[in-house]
């Protein structure tokens, strides 16, 4: 296959930045995206200019550090499979490839393709975990028993891989679907209970202060999130902030 | 409370619950609007009582201009917002294959809703305020003067709907409520964390109403338009 | 030097817990004043270092990654054991011990592995307290599978991301610690070296990978969690970024490396499509408790399907050898993964192979949807005869069970696994060698530990499944901060460690060297280049099965591979800002420094035991063949270049299980 790649390039938080046209050829379908990419590094170093910055790591969709903006889609066309996922039997030879890095404010980038998500971070810190120390005599894992039906729920909400395609690809650049998914697994769950107020209320706090936008319900982010999490884990996020507050 | 309605979840709760007013309110005025299909005197009747009842008037009439105009300044100030939040634009974004057009354009059909609004105070509210409120006649008859001229209410009704430009617009603004509203109510239930766990219902309940209300006014406008 | 293991005297059962009552503690008060460096977020080093923050300790993590969340242990699929019991199947501490010792082939240390079964069940305790959504039955307890190597159910799960969630749980207890200030998290850093003052470690040159700025970190201990080494392959199941740098520097700053040839091959994993790969997939080892493998028992049906005019579908079942159920039939399909992995390329070396390269075997699951599809017909009261109802709901619980595995194969291969049985090839999964730590964890060098799978001690020679959570978790979450305190109480009145020492300065300069060298270097071929060649040297000669002759080749061709790195090398960029090849190629530097002593440990090893497998120790049925007098751990002191490291032999000493030919007939 023979490609046209237009990708942006930055050269540091600073740059302004630009689409930069590469032409790649000797594609072939069985090769993942990011092996696509490899070549394209490889041939730029051949030619002794700089390699395109990416984010990658565990190439097998579960780390969520990939972070493409995919011919105007988050981790490109296909559903629920991360960038390092997508392979390009997906493409057509004499294909136009865009590839962007995540925009939002609250995700600058830091070169190329690559952008911070540290916002992810702190808003887990401020609030995204249970209170429990490490004892090594806490109670029985089976005192409590979980409904299977709130387990698996709660297991649905948490297989989200922080890889930022909900904020990248909802045109408010909000994070709640991220919030929301962290929100659900301790809200659906027992152990979670007891900070349940606190927590749904700080995350949503520094989720506002890292400066993401609001929710306008588009459904944008289920549909483009790697690990199809449900757009309901918004609602009972908002729930929860409803009961927290009044 | 002051913190829960300045955070971002808070801002769109609070656009849902003035969009719970604004659709509990288009259902009452749909109501009172299609009694005018089979019985003048009954339309009649409802309008007078809607336009002179003190607590309508005075109480939730206030309350529904307020809810509108927050409605309005709230949903501006949320998309002056998020644009902030989202910096700098793709140069390749296929919006189409993951939302539909009425979520990424509901500012768009507010405007447009909004248009219709001004065109809608100017034709039926202003010159109603006029009569009752500048020149006094809270009597709601066709000629004040005449005790049995009857009530002026069906009549004017049917007046504005002569001009088929008027129709026309009318049919333009509710068919972009209805696009407003399908995506808007189901947003409105979501933003309130009803939907969790029985999305499905919601939608179909959504879908419903958005068709049935805005279909309900133009009927009406088409009905009168056509038939006098 | 001696190698002292550090073993507390006493029966194995009470070893850990008279150690414990008797242990060196640093009081609440004088924590306050003690730094520790943790390098690694994963599961060893997040755990370790959100505990160590929880007891008091001022902790500074690092991670290469841009969140500690990345780490690789988040790619585990199948499980965690437990000595829990919870399914009344006879499974105790004592029987999870043994099976880790029989299973890493007699050549772990007994009270290590005793300990880690030990504290297995408090690691399930504590996920679950954590919030881990761990898989539950219809009665609402939790839910356990079978792995291989063992004849109980004991691995608890996540569906097939049991690391994910086990990591997310560490993460959040970071979190909770960073907010609360006793974590400062240091994240896209990467360690360069140790820095070792008066004979302790006393801190680490870290680089911060966006700026290229270089730091100086001092601490009272530093604790390595970096993971292990495996891509000194090239194409492993590892992430891109994994790397050995922060053990290898460990290594070359007086801490022994142990057992470095001891590899784990996966069984399962998708094989190689070609050149242009950059990586390998794992499928879970679950699937081996529903999957049946096999590949075509006449090698013509063989070439035909390699030539793609026939179909597995297609093979009548006389016609296919399920060569694992055929030569251990007491396991089956669940034998140990260096015996799968073994077995399928000793088939494929047979001509039997399946794929265009002739290296891949089925895993099928037919079966298992037909009888699930039975038994749930038989529940719901529908006809068990009706193939097509039986074939739906067969499916159905396959998917429930397998779903997002499946769906996995599907992306990458290109074929529904539901239709037609998938192919699978061993592949480079994990590293049982690591850096030599006694029984506190603590490496050759003092104030230096070793978590995780950067050390060496407790899957011997082979890792069962689902036990690499296990041990992860017990190192960071109950070992290591105890043991840490024996060493760390001495140190209260140490006060804070000074980065203006000569030592630092010497770390330091040594860094910017060896970077500007990479970056000035200016020659012909890439990075990749490099790493590629030598991972094709670590995979046909020191791979699933060795020899002598290669091994010797092996070391001479990687000595001169890294002559050549460091002639001819080319880094594009510059030592500011970011930038990827460069520290890529730092990595790739201190792989083909491992890579050399990976090779001479399989040599001096003449014995074969769980990953690794000398071609001359076999039985006359192909199986492995220890030799008594290698029942010892090796480990390598650094002395310069890789062929001078010097072999330090801890004796290993079996007192409570009888060391026996490790059989799974």
């Amino acid at each position: 296959m023979k490609l046209t790649l237009k990708i942006w390039r930055q050269k540091d938080a600073n740059d302004k930045g630009r689409i930069v046209d590469y032409e790649l050829d000797n594609v072939s379908p069985d090769m993942s995206f990011l092996e696509m990419l490899d070549i394209l590094n490889q041939q730029l170093i051949d030619n002794r200019e700089e390699p395109v910055a990416f984010d990658h790591d565990c190439r097998e969709g579960i780390c969520g550090t990939c972070s493409l903006f995919i011919n105007g889609r988050a981790h490109g066309p296909d559903r629920e499979i991360t960038a390092c996922q997508l392979h390009m039997r997906s493409f057509n030879d004499g294909d136009t490839i865009y590839i962007e890095p995540w925009r939002a404010k609250a995700f600058p980038i830091v070169k190329d393709l690559i952008v911070d998500r540290s916002a992810f971070d702190r808003i887990q810190q401020a609030g995204g975990f249970i209170s429990v120390n490490t004892s090594g005599n806490t109670q029985d894992a089976n005192a409590i028993p979980i409904a299977k039906e709130a387990a698996d729920t709660a297991m649905d909400a948490a297989t989200c891989i922080g890889c930022g395609a909900c904020v990248a690809t909802c045109k408010n650049s909000s994070a709640m679907l991220f919030v929301g998914a962290k929100v659900s697994q301790y809200a659906l769950l027992p152990q979670g209970q007891v900070e349940a107020a606190d927590r749904v209320k700080n995350m949503v706090a520094q989720m506002d202060l890292e400066g993401f936008g609001n929710c306008t319900n588009t459904g944008a982010c289920e549909v483009e999130c790697p690990k199809g999490i449900s757009l309901e884990n918004i609602a009972r996020m908002n729930r929860e902030l409803i009961k927290a507050a009044f | 409370m002051a913190n829960f309605f300045s955070s971002s979840i808070g801002r769109k709760i609070a656009m849902a619950l003035s969009a719970f007013f604004l659709m509990s309110f288009l259902i009452i005025h749909l109501s009172v609007n299609l009694t005018s299909l089979f019985s003048a005197d009954i339309f009649n009747e409802f309008s007078h009582f809607m336009g002179t009842n003190p607590l309508v008037q005075y109480a939730l009439q206030p309350v529904l201009i307020f809810g509108v105009v927050f409605h309005f300044v709230m949903g501006f100030v949320l998309e002056i917002q998020n644009r902030k939040a989202v910096g700098v634009k793709y140069a390749k974004n296929l919006g189409n294959s993951n939302s539909s057009w009425m979520s990424r354009n509901m500012l768009l059909s507010g405007a447009v809703i909004l248009a219709f609004l001004v065109l809608h105070f100017i034709d039926f509210w202003i010159p109603e305020m006029n009569v009752k409120y500048v020149q006094g006649d809270m009597s709601g008859l066709l000629d004040p003067n005449v005790a049995d001229s009857g009530f002026r209410y069906y009549e004017e009704l049917v007046h504005k709907f002569e001009s088929p430009l008027r129709v026309g617009f009318y049919v333009l603004g509710f068919v972009l409520l209805s696009l407003h509203l399908l995506h808007g109510f189901n947003s409105a239930f979501q933003s309130m964390g009803l939907t969790a766990g029985r999305k499905k219902m919601w939608k179909n309940i959504g879908a419903f109403y958005s068709v049935v209300i805005p279909l309900g006014f133009i009927v009406i406008a088409l009905f009168h338009h056509f038939n006098h | 030097m001696t190698l002292d293991s550090k073993i507390p005297k006493g029966p194995i059962k009470d070893k850990w817990t008279t150690y414990k009552d008797k242990i060196n503690l640093v009081n609440p008060a004088n924590k306050r004043l003690i730094d520790v460096i943790v390098v690694g977020t994963g599961l060893a080093g997040g755990s370790a270092a959100a505990t160590l923050a929880e007891l008091g300790y001022n902790v500074k993590a690092f991670c290469f990654q841009d969140s500690p969340r990345r780490a690789h242990s988040i790619a585990a699929q199948g499980g965690i054991n437990a000595a829990k019991n919870y399914q009344g199947d006879g499974d105790s501490v004592y029987r999870l011990f043994y099976d880790t010792v029989k299973g890493g082939d007699y050549r772990s240390r007994e009270a290590n592995v005793h300990r880690l079964a030990e504290v297995s069940v408090n690691i399930i305790d504590q996920c679950v307290a954590q919030g881990v959504p761990f898989a539950r039955d219809y009665g609402g307890l939790l839910d356990n599978r079978s792995f291989g190597g063992v004849l109980v159910s004991r691995t608890f799960y996540a569906k097939g991301q049991t690391g994910q969630q086990l990591l997310l749980g560490a993460y959040s207890a970071m979190n909770r610690q960073i907010a609360r200030g006793k974590i400062k998290m240091y994240n896209r850093h990467e360690m360069l070296d140790v820095v070792v003052v008066d004979g302790k470690a006393r801190g680490i040159i870290a680089r911060n990978l966006v700026t290229g700025e270089i730091q100086r970190h001092s601490a009272h201990a530093v604790v390595i969690g970096s993971g292990g080494y495996g891509n000194a392959f090239y194409l492993s199941t590892y992430a891109m970024g994994s790397n050995v740098t922060a053990a290898w520097k460990a290594h070359k700053r007086g801490a022994f490396f142990a057992n470095p040839c001891y590899t784990q091959i996966h069984p399962t994993c998708m094989p190689v499509s070609g050149d242009h790969q950059s990586k390998l997939t794992l499928m879970s080892e679950s699937l081996r408790n529903d999957g049946r493998i096999w590949v075509p028992a006449k090698k013509e049906d063989a070439i035909a399907i390699r030539e793609g005019k026939l179909k597995p579908t297609q093979i009548k079942e006389e016609d296919r050898d399920y060569y694992l159920e055929r030569r251990y039939p007491a396991f089956g399909n669940l034998v140990p993964r260096d015996v799968a992995s073994r077995a399928a390329k000793e088939r494929c070396d047979a001509g039997y192979g399946v794929n265009q390269t002739g290296e891949a075997v089925y895993l099928d699951f037919a079966d298992a949807i037909t009888r699930y599809g039975k038994e749930q017909a038989l529940v719901k009261g529908l006809d068990t005869n009706d193939a097509a109802t039986v074939e739906k709901l067969g499916k159905a619980i396959i998917k429930a069970k397998y779903g997002n595995l499946f769906q996995m194969y599907e992306k990458i291969m290109d074929e529904n696994p539901y239709e037609t049985p998938m192919m699978i090839y061993p592949a480079v999964h994990y590293t049982m060698g690591g850096i030599w730590v006694d029984y506190n964890l603590m490496t050759t060098v003092p104030g230096l530990y070793a978590i995780g799978e950067a050390n060496f001690s407790d899957h011997g020679a082979n890792r069962l499944g689902a036990s690499a959570l296990m041990q992860g978790l017990a190192d960071g979450y109950f070992v290591l901060p105890y043991t840490i305190g024996d060493y760390l109480a001495d140190d209260i009145r140490t006060g804070p460690i000074s980065t203006e020492t000569p030592e630092f300065e010497e770390a330091e300069t040594n860094v910017r060297d060896r970077i500007e060298k990479l970056v000035n270097n200016n020659g012909k071929h890439s990075v990749d280049y490099y790493h590629k060649k030598l991972g094709k040297i670590m995979w046909n000669k020191c791979g699933m099965s060795r020899n002598e002759k290669e091994l010797k080749e092996a070391i001479e061709e990687i000595s001169q591979l890294r002559k050549e790195f460091w002639e001819d090398v080319f880094v594009p960029g510059e030592a500011v800002g970011y930038n990827e090849e460069l520290a890529k190629a730092g990595r790739v530097a201190d792989f083909l420094e491992l890579g050399e002593l990976f090779a001479k440990d399989a040599l001096q090893r003449e014995e074969s035991c769980g990953g690794h497998f000398r071609e001359e120790y076999q039985t006359p049925e192909g199986e492995a063949l220890r030799v008594k007098e290698f029942q010892y751990v090796s480990a390598w002191e650094y002395k310069g270049e890789p062929k001078d490291a010097v072999l330090h032999k801890e004796p290993l000493e079996y007192e409570n299980i009888e060391v026996k030919e490790r059989s799974y007939k």
